[in-house]
C-alpha cells in the first residue's frame, strides 16, 4: 500500500532542477504590469498632505492608486474589517501601505514608490507592551480568563511558591519566497489570481469584495509556496487585492512581489509575549495551582490575534496536569506590524510559559527539572477514555497522553542521566565555558479552535485510461501535503502513487476551503480525498460485482489491479470498462472533524480532536565571557501517529526543531523608539544557518496509531515539532544556572547578549 | 586595453546623464553570450530571470545574504559560487556562468548532488534548493567537504539543514560530471571601463575620478538593489590580474587589492590561523568569493572585519593615483565615519603585512556565528618576553565610527608583567578608548563589557585554555 512509505516530496525533481514554478516564475504576457506600495514612514498619525506628482513622473509608471481610487471595499483583513489595503487618512505603523504604484517593471515600481511626498500630523505611538498596558489599548473587551479550580487558594496553601515574569520575542517567518501575487483579468470582469497563499478561499473572498463581484467571478490558484509557516495565511491578501484592483482598472495582467525588506517591514510576525506567572507546589515539585497573565503584542490590526492568543491560553498547561489554574490573556493593540499566524499559532508562547515554571520550580527545589516535569505529567492514557479523569485548564479530559512512555524511551536513547552527571563534572572543571542540558515535552492540540474551519473538500477524477487526478483544498508550502494525500488516494485505489496526478489548489475545483493551517492539512484533506476516492471505488466495485455476479465486498483494488471473483483487470482496464458502461468516475469528497465542542469565551469544552506529542533533549555550551552559545546535540522523539510518510514527517520534525530553536536564540526582532523595524533583512535578522543545527541530531518518530479515527491513524505534524526547540532555551537556562546560585530568568530570544547579561545577574547573585 | 566603452545618454528622472555602457562576453551554461550596451548595474539575477527567462535562479533577499540566487562562476579554471543578485553583468566579462538549468547533463542526467538531494529529502518548499544545488555543485567540483562552511551562505527555512548535509556527504564520493567543468570564453576586446591591469586602472580612474570602483560588488551591489541608486560611471576591477596576487615574502606578505577574501583566507590560515578563522566567518563562501581585501578596506566600514586584524598586524596600505604611489599605515587610513584618506582618482592597490611571529588573536562577536556582520570584532597582537609585555597592538571594529586601536589599553599592558592582574587592570581602560553605540546588533554596554572580556580571553588562550564554544564537542 502506498501509505506509510517514505516517498520523496512530489516536486523534489523539479526543485533540484530549478523547474518548480513559483509565482514570479509563471510566464507572463508582454505588457504585464508590476506593483509596489508606498509606505508610511511614521508609526502613528494622520496624513496631512499627499503629493504623488514625483511618483507619477517616474519612468515606467502607469498608474498610482490611493484609497480614493479603490472601487469597492478597501479592506484586506481576515477577521475584523479593520485593515485597509491603502491607508485612509490615518496611519498605524511604519511600513503601512498608503499608495500603490503600477509600473512597467518591478524595479520601476519600487523606485517610484519611494518618491511620494507625504506629510503627517504625528500622534504618540504605542509601541511596546508597556506602552499598550499603560494606554489600555486592546482588542476585545477586557482580558479573557480561563480557569479551573481556585488557583489563588491553591497557591496560598502550597508549601512552596515561585513567581516571575518573562519576555518572549516574536519571530519573522522568513519564508524564502517573499509574498507574491499575479492576476490575469478575464472576460466579463472575471479574475484569475495566482497567489502564494495558504488560504486561496480567503484571497478569493477579499478580491471579490474589493472588486464588488460575487466569489464565483474570482478563481484563485496556488500550486506551491516557497515556504509559508503561517505567514501566508492572511498576509498575501494585500498583494492579490492590489493586483486585482489594478488589473480591473487597467485591463492588464498585474504582478506584485515584495522585495525582502518590504516584506519584513510590511507583514506581520509571530506575536511577542510577556508572561507573568505564580505557582504553588509541594516538596516534589507537584503543582497545586498556577496563575498566568499573558500579554500578547498584536500590532495595529486584529488579523488572527484573538485565536492566536486563545491558543496560547490553551497551551499554558503543555504536558502538565494543573489541579487549579487561572490564565488571563490581554491582547494589546500597538503601532507595529499586525502580528499574525506563525507555526504553533500562540501555542509555543503558552508552552514556553509553563516550561519556564517547571524550570523555575526545579531550580527552587534544587532538583533535576526532568523530575519535576515528570511529576506533573498528565496521567497516562487508559484503555478507555472514560477512565481518564484529569482535565486541562479548559476542562477537556486528556485521554491520549503517551509522554510517560516517550520520555522513558528518549531519556534512555539520549543517555540523559549520565550526560547530565557528566555535564556537572565538566562545568566544575571549566571556569569560562559552561554546558547545560534539558529535556522538554510537547503536547499540542490538533484542530482549528474556530470549529467551523474543521472541514475540507476534495475532487477526484479517474480518467478512462486509469490515470487519476486529485485536487483538494490544502495548499503545498513544502510540508509534503500533496504527496501524503496522493499516497492516500493511491492506497484507496490500490495503485502506485505515480498514477495520481497532483494538481494546484484551485477555488474553481474545491470551494469554501479552510486555510492550510493548524497542522490540519493532511488530517482534513486526506479524509476528504479518501471520501471522494471511496465514492468512485464503490461505484466501480458495484458495477464490476454486478457484471461478474460477485459480491461487492469481494472486489479488491490492489497492486494496480482490480480483482473481481476470478477475474483480474488492470486498474486502467477497469476504468475503461466502467467508462464504457457509463459509470461516473468523478466525485467530490467532504470531511468534517467529529466531536468538537468549544466555547472560547467561557473557556470550556473540547476544542481539539486529539493531541500530538513529542519530546526533545538538547545539550548546549555557553561562553560566560561573551554569552556566545551553541547547540551541541539534540535528540528528538516525535509522535506522528501511524505516519503517512515517515521521511516527510521527520523532515517536519527536524525543520521544526531548528526553527523553534532559532526563534528562542538568534532570531531577534528589534524596533527603534520611532517604531521602525531595524531588523528587516537577513543581514540583521538571523535565522539559523547550516552550522547552527545541532552537531549531533538524532530524530526518530514514535510510531504508534492515533487513538482517534484519523486518516490511516496518522497525526498532524506541521506545528508541534517547533516546540521541541524550547529544550534549547531550557538547556541554556541550565548552563547559565551553573554560573551561580540565583535563578537564571533568561528571556527569549536568548541571544549571546541576553545569555551574557543573565550570566552576570546570576554571578552577582541578584 | 585599447577599446573605448560606449558612452551613451539615458534619461532618468528627467535628468540627462552620461552613462557609459559596456560590451561584454561570457559563457552561460556552456554557450557564448555577447552583449552590447549593457547597463553597468543590471544584475545577473535580473537579467537571467527577466531577459533570458531562466527562472530557476531565485531572488530570496536581493542583498547576498540568503544564497537563493547562487550560481557558479568559473574564471581561470577556478569555480566559485557567487550570489547573482549582487553581481553586475559586466563583472562576468571573460568568465563562465553556470545556473541550475545547466547542472544536469545534456541528456537530462541529474548531477550527483541533485540525485542526492532527492534521495535524502533535502528539499521541502524548494525555493532555496536551486541555490543549494549550485553551492553544492561548486563544492563538489572543488572537492570541498567542509559543508557547514561551503553552505553557510545558503539559508533554508524548512529542513533544518540536516538532510541537505546528508545529501552533500552522499554525493561527495561520486565523480564530477564532465559537463559542469567550464572553459573560458574567447574574449576579443576589453572595454575601457573594464581595465586589465593595475596600470590601466590607474589611468582610467585618474581620468575619471568621479567613477565608482566595483571590485566584488558585495557592498556596491546593495547601493543598487536596496538603495536603488543609479551609478553614473562604473569601473570594474575584476580583470586586473596583477592586483590578484599574494606574495608571501620573508619580510612581508604583499596582498593585491583584488585578492578575494576566500583567497586571502587560504593564504593566511597557516601564517595567522586566528585571522584565517576570522575570515572563515566573514560573510559566506559566496560573499568571500566576490569580496576583495581592497574593497573591504576602501569602503571604510566601521564594522569591516579586515581592518582590525590588519591594524593589529601593523599592515601598510599602498595607494595609487595615476603613476603616483604612497603608503599609509592601516590605522591612519580611517579618518572619520565614511571618510578615508583617499583622494579622488586614488585607489588601494595593495596591502602589506610585516612578517612576525604569530601572536594574533581575533574575536568576532555576532548574533549568528556564520554569515553575520560583526557586532564587534577585536584583534589582539600582544608580545611578551620574559614575563613582561613588550608590545601590544589591539584594534577593534564595531566599537567606534572607524576601525580603531585601543591605545589606552595597549598602554596599560606595555611594560607590565603578563599576568591576570595586569590584564584586569587594562580591561578597565577600554572605556578610555571606546564609547560604542547601541544598535540592532548589540547594546553599547554589551559591546564594551565583551571587549574587556576579549582581552581576558586572549590572556586565557595564551595560557593554554581554550575558551571558544566553537571548539567544544559533546
Amino acid at each position: 500500500m502506498s501509505v506509510a512509505k517514505s516517498l520523496p516530496h512530489d516536486a523534489a525533481t523539479l526543485h533540484v532542477n530549478g523547474a518548480a514554478r513559483y509565482i514570479d516564475d509563471i510566464p507572463t504576457p508582454a505588457g504585464t504590469l508590476h506593483l509596489a506600495f508606498g509606505q508610511s514612514t511614521i508609526a502613528a498619525g494622520h496624513i496631512a498632505t499627499i503629493d504623488l506628482d514625483a511618483v507619477r513622473a517616474c519612468p515606467g509608471v502607469v498608474a498610482v492608486l490611493t484609497a480614493d481610487d479603490l472601487p469597492f471595499d478597501n479592506d484586506v483583513s481576515p477577521s475584523n474589517h479593520d485593515e485597509p489595503l491603502l491607508a485612509t487618512g490615518e496611519v498605524h505603523y511604519v511600513g503601512q501601505p498608503i499608495f500603490a504604484v503600477v509600473a512597467t517593471s518591478h524595479l520601476a515600481a519600487r523606485a517610484a514608490a519611494r518618491q511620494g511626498k507625504i506629510s503627517y500630523n504625528e500622534t504618540k505611538a504605542i509601541l511596546s507592551i508597556d506602552d499598550a498596558i499603560k494606554a489600555g489599548t486592546i482588542f476585545e473587551d477586557g482580558p479573557r480568563i480561563y480557569q479551573k479550580g481556585d488557583a489563588a487558594s491553591a497557591i496560598f496553601g502550597a508549601a512552596h511558591v515561585i513567581e516571575g515574569q518573562m519576555e518572549i520575542g516574536g519571530q519573522e517567518h522568513f519564508y524564502l519566497e517573499s509574498q507574491a501575487a499575479l492576476v490575469f483579468p478575464q472576460e466579463a470582469g472575471d479574475m484569475l489570481v495566482h497567489s502564494s497563499t495558504q488560504h486561496p478561499t480567503e484571497i478569493q473572498h477579499k478580491v471579490a469584495e474589493a472588486l464588488g463581484v460575487p466569489m464565483n467571478a474570482v478563481r484563485v490558484e496556488t500550486r506551491r509556496m516557497g515556504g509559508g509557516f503561517g505567514g501566508k495565511e492572511s498576509q498575501g491578501n494585500a498583494l492579490a487585492v492590489a493586483c486585482a484592483v489594478a488589473a480591473s482598472l487597467i485591463g492588464k495582467p498585474c504582478k506584485m512581489r515584495y522585495d525582502r525588506d518590504d516584506d519584513m517591514v510590511i507583514t506581520g510576525k509571530r506575536h511577542d509575549f510577556r508572561i507573568a506567572y505564580r505557582a504553588g507546589f509541594d516538596d516534589r515539585g507537584c503543582v497545586a495551582g498556577v496563575e498566568f497573565i499573558q500579554y500578547a503584542r498584536c500590532g495595529w490590526a486584529m488579523d488572527l490575534s484573538l485565536p492566536v492568543a486563545d491558543r496560547a491560553m490553551l497551551h499554558a498547561d503543555n504536558a502538565y496536569h494543573l489541579p487549579a489554574a487561572r490564565i488571563e490573556s490581554h491582547r494589546l493593540k500597538t503601532n507595529t506590524q499586525s502580528a499574525t499566524a506563525f507555526r504553533g499559532f500562540g501555542g509555543p508562547q503558552g508552552v514556553v510559559g509553563i516550561e519556564r515554571v517547571m524550570d523555575h520550580i526545579a531550580h527552587h527545589l534544587g532538583v533535576d527539572p526532568l523530575l519535576v516535569r515528570r511529576a506533573n505529567y498528565y496521567e497516562a492514557a487508559a484503555d478507555t477514555p472514560e477512565q481518564n479523569t484529569q482535565t486541562t485548564p479548559y476542562h477537556m479530559p486528556v485521554t491520549d497522553f503517551i509522554l510517560h512512555e516517550m520520555t522513558d524511551a528518549l531519556a534512555a536513547s539520549s543517555d540523559y542521566e549520565n550526560r547530565r552527571a557528566a555535564i556537572a563534572d565538566w562545568n566544575a572543571n571549566n571556569p569560562v565555558l559552561k554546558k547545560g542540558i534539558a529535556l522538554t515535552p510537547v503536547k499540542f492540540g490538533i484542530s482549528f479552535t474556530l470549529t467551523h474551519l474543521n472541514q475540507a473538500g476534495a475532487l477526484v477524477h479517474v480518467y478512462q485510461d486509469g490515470s487519476i487526478q486529485m485536487n483538494h483544498g490544502g495548499t503545498e508550502m513544502g510540508q509534503g501535503l500533496f504527496q501524503k494525500v496522493a499516497q492516500v488516494a493511491a492506497a484507496r485505489f490500490g495503485v502506485d502513487v505515480s498514477v495520481v496526478k497532483i494538481t494546484a489548489t484551485d477555488t474553481a475545483k474545491v470551494p469554501n476551503t479552510s486555510a492550510t493551517a493548524a497542522s490540519s492539512g493532511s488530517d482534513l484533506n486526506g479524509m476528504a480525498v479518501k471520501a471522494a476516492c471511496d465514492t468512485i471505488r464503490d461505484r466501480m466495485a458495484d458495477f464490476l460485482a454486478e457484471l461478474h455476479q460477485s459480491k461487492v465486498e469481494l472486489v479488491r483494488f490492489e497492486d494496480g489491479h482490480v480483482h473481481v471473483g476470478d477475474e483480474t483487470y488492470t486498474f486502467a482496464a477497469a476504468a475503461a470498462l466502467a467508462y464504457q458502461n457509463r459509470i461516473s468516475l468523478s466525485a467530490t469528497g467532504f470531511y468534517k472533524t467529529p466531536d468538537l465542542n468549544w466555547d472560547r469565551i467561557k473557556g470550556t469544552g473540547r476544542p481539539f480532536f486529539y493531541f500530538a506529542y513529542g519530546a526533545a533533549v538538547t545539550e548546549v555550551v555557553i561562553d560566560t565571557l561573551t554569552g556566545e552559545n551553541r547547540i551541541l546535540r539534540a535528540d528528538v522523539l516525535h509522535d506522528a501517529g501511524a505516519s503517512l510518510n515517515p521521511i516527510l514527517d521527520i523532515g517536519q520534525v527536524e525543520g521544526g526543531y531548528v526553527q523553534g530553536a532559532g526563534w528562542l536564540t538568534t532570531e531577534e526582532l528589534v524596533w527603534d523608539d520611532q517604531g521602525r523595524l531595524r531588523t528587516h533583512a537577513p543581514s540583521t535578522y538571523k535565522i539559523p544557518a547550516c552550522s547552527d543545527r545541532p552537531d549531533v541530531f538524532n530524530v526518530a518518530l514514535w510510531n504508534d496509531q492515533n487513538r482517534e479515527n484519523t486518516i490511516y491513524r496518522s497525526k498532524a505534524v506541521g506545528e508541534p515539532p517547533l516546540m521541541l526547540g524550547i529544550s534549547a532555551l531550557m538547556a541554556l537556562s541550565d548552563a547559565v544556572a551553573a554560573c551561580g546560585a540565583a535563578y537564571p530568568d533568561l528571556d527569549a530570544p536568548a541571544t549571546a547578549e541576553r545569555v551574557f547579561t543573565t550570566v552576570r545577574t546570576v554571578q552577582n547573585g541578584v | 586595453m585599447s577599446h573605448q566603452g560606449t558612452i551613451c545618454c539615458s534619461k532618468t528622472n528627467g535628468v540627462k546623464r552620461r552613462v557609459p555602457k559596456v560590451d561584454i562576453t561570457f559563457l552561460l551554461n556552456g554557450s557564448l553570450v555577447a552583449l552590447s550596451d549593457v547597463n553597468p548595474t543590471t544584475t545577473l539575477l535580473d537579467w537571467l530571470r527577466e531577459t533570458r527567462g531562466l527562472t530557476g535562479t531565485k531572488e530570496g533577499c536581493n542583498e547576498g545574504d540568503c544564497g537563493a540566487c547562487s550560481i557558479m562562476v568559473t574564471e581561470n579554471g577556478k569555480a566559485r559560487a557567487l550570489n547573482a543578485c549582487i553581481l553586475f553583468l559586466p563583472q562576468l566579462h571573460g568568465k563562465s556562468v553556470r545556473t541550475v538549468e545547466g547542472v544536469s547533463g545534456p541528456d537530462g542526467t541529474l548531477h550527483p548532488v541533485q540525485d542526492a538531494m532527492i534521495e535524502h529529502h533535502g528539499s521541502q518548499c524548494g525555493f532555496c534548493t536551486p541555490g543549494f544545488i549550485m553551492s553544492m555543485t561548486t563544492a563538489h567540483l572543488n572537492g570541498r567537504s567542509d559543508f557547514d562552511d561551503q553552505l553557510a551562505g545558503n539559508l533554508c527555512r524548512c529542513t533544518g539543514y540536516a538532510p541537505i548535509i546528508r545529501a552533500a556527504k552522499a554525493a561527495a564520493a561520486v565523480p564530477v560530471p564532465v559537463w559542469v567543468k567550464d572553459a573560458a570564453p574567447q574574449v576579443d576586446q576589453d572595454p575601457l571601463f573594464i581595465p586589465t591591469s593595475g596600470d590601466a586602472l590607474a589611468d582610467v580612474y585618474a581620468a575619471n575620478p568621479d567613477a565608482t570602483l566595483v571590485a566584488g560588488a558585495t557592498d556596491v551591489g546593495l547601493w543598487v538593489t536596496k538603495q536603488l541608486r543609479t551609478l553614473d560611471k562604473v569601473i570594474f576591477l575584476h580583470r586586473c590580474e596583477n592586483l590578484k596576487q599574494i606574495e608571501v615574502g620573508e619580510d612581508e606578505i604583499h596582498i593585491g587589492a583584488m585578492v578575494t577574501m576566500n583567497d586571502l583566507g587560504d593564504a593566511i590560515a597557516d601564517i595567522h590561523p586566528s585571522y584565517g578563522e576570522l575570515i572563515r566567518r566573514y560573510g559566506s563562501v559566496q560573499v568571500r568569493g566576490a569580496a576583495t581585501v581592497g574593497g573591504n578596506i576602501a569602503n571604510g566600514s566601521p564594522i569591516g572585519d579586515n581592518p582590525p586584524a590588519l591594524i593589529a598586524l601593523g599592515a601598510i596600505l599602498h595607494l595609487r593615483h595615476g603613476p603616483n604611489r604612497r603608503d599609509v599605515a592601516m590605522e591612519d587610513f580611517f579618518v572619520a565615519y565614511g571618510k578615508q584618506d583617499r583622494a579622488p582618482g586614488e585607489f588601494v592597490e595593495a596591502i602589506s603585512i610585516p612578517r612576525q611571529p604569530d601572536r594574533l588573536r581575533c574575536y568576532k562577536l555576532s548574533k549568528r556565528f556564520d554569515q553575520d556582520i560583526s557586532a564587534s570584532c577585536g584583534c589582539f597582537n600582544i608580545t611578551h618576553s620574559d614575563g613582561t609585555v613588550t608590545d601590544a597592538r589591539i584594534a577593534f571594529g564595531g566599537m567606534a565610527a572607524t576601525p580603531k586601536r585601543a591605545s589606552a589599553v595597549e598602554k596599560a599592558l606595555i611594560g607590565q608583567p603578563w599576568t591576570e592582574n595586569t590584564v584586569r587592570a587594562a580591561m578597565a581602560k577600554f572605556d578610555k578608548d571606546f564609547a560604542p553605540l547601541s544598535d540592532m546588533r548589540a547594546s553599547a554596554d554589551y559591546r564594551l563589557e565583551t571587549a574587556r572580556n576579549m582581552l581576558l580571553r586572549a590572556y586565557f588562550e595564551d595560557q593554554g585554555h581554550s575558551t571558544s564554544v566553537l571548539e567544544v564537542t559533546v
